[in-house]
């Protein structure tokens, strides 16, 4: 699977690893060359400098050749943004992104988008663990 | 009226303060509390501080029963969502974004925020008005029309040059509307007007013309 992450934090380069690991295509994406300090010195996908919210840098990231596409930088807009561009223009067949504020997480599920909101993710498995 | 603007950068001050001259009721939301500030001591009460795409914020903005939605912000993936929601969660009747980076005109379009102004573009062409060496200039696009209104210039060597109006091939739907000469009143062109050099002509024509618009009557490309 080609794979293209948006965003090198803690999740974007935990995640591009995992991917990696298992031989999938893996392309990263940040616009700050030093995040790209938390890969592994092993990984073998191809980090790449640069903006992924307009159609030109997504097309740098190869967006039209890949299978998912996964937006985790730590600004919810920017995910949104970049996600809708990559399933609505680029017909990304499977688009993920990460949108803290819960109440947007619905909101961007109700315009079909697969968002996903830590936030509430974590109180959820939290309350789980409190209840067992 | 009761109309939010997002992001009080000067453009969003400005708007705000006229909309209130004109006695409106308006909410400017502002995530830089020393603007917030600067806004209280000026305006009064219009502003609340905070991040205008958060759900919360603008429920207790009272956008329900908000008229207008503008948002100005510097960042365009800010001005998208927080126009997303006004228009797609809170049915806001009218919705307006400002697009920073032209190239984004076309994907709020299509994800469903179609009353936008590109800020770049916009001042990019009024600047081409004042160097006469750019043949055409758009000065308005009525987008729900699919039209615009351009400026055109007559220059030497221009294939339009001692022919009548009636005679310009024009792509279909093109209208000039009026001739501005230097040193007599503008006026309306009659279908036998010749045109000189130095001729500017303000003409309707559709979206996507206005390179064949820019050889006709210019006889150079609009894009140099």
């Amino acid at each position: 699977m080609n794979v293209t992450i948006m965003g090198c934090g803690r999740v974007g380069a935990e995640l591009a690893h995992l991917l990696d690991a298992e031989g999938h295509k893996v392309i990263i994406v940040d616009t700050d060359a030093s995040s790209f300090d938390k890969l592994p010195p092993d990984f073998g996908g191809t980090a790449l400098l640069g903006h992924a919210t307009d159609e030109e840098g997504l097309e740098k990231a190869s967006i039209r050749e890949c299978d998912a596409f996964v937006a985790v930088t730590r600004e919810d807009d920017k995910n949104a943004m970049a996600a809708q561009i990559a399933k609505e223009i680029f017909n990304v067949p499977r688009v993920i992104c990460r949108i803290y504020d819960p109440l947007r997480e619905e909101f961007y599920e109700s315009l079909g988008l697969e968002a996903i909101s830590p936030t509430g993710l974590f109180a959820r498995l939290l309350k789980e663990k409190l209840e067992k | 009226m009761y109309a939010i603007i997002v992001g009080a950068g000067q453009v969003g001050r400005y708007l705000g303060r006229e909309l209130l001259g004109m006695g409106n009721e308006v909410l400017l939301i502002e995530r830089d509390h020393k603007i917030c500030e600067e806004l209280g001591a000026e305006l009064g009460s219009v502003s609340l501080c905070g991040d205008g795409c958060e759900v919360a914020l603008l429920g207790k903005a009272g956008i329900a029963r908000a008229d207008i939605f503008i948002a100005v912000t510097d960042e365009d993936d800010d001005n998208l969502a927080a126009c997303q929601i006004a228009k797609q969660k809170y049915g806001v009747p009218q919705v307006i974004a400002k697009v920073n980076n032209p190239k984004n005109e076309h994907i709020f379009a299509k994800l469903g925020i179609d009353h936008t102004v590109d800020r770049v573009s916009l001042v990019l062409e009024h600047i081409k008005l004042q160097i006469t060496a750019f043949p055409l200039i758009r000065l308005l696009n009525l987008k729900e029309r699919g039209l615009d209104v351009v400026l055109v210039r007559v220059a030497e060597g221009s294939p339009a040059l001692g022919k009548p109006l009636r005679d310009l091939s024009l792509p279909s739907g093109s209208v000039v509307s009026l001739i501005i000469r230097q040193g007599q009143e503008c006026r309306v062109p009659e279908p036998g007007t010749i045109l000189e050099v130095g001729d500017q002509l303000l003409c309707l024509i559709s979206s996507g013309s206005e390179e064949e618009v820019a050889q006709a009557i210019g006889g150079v490309s609009a894009r140099q």
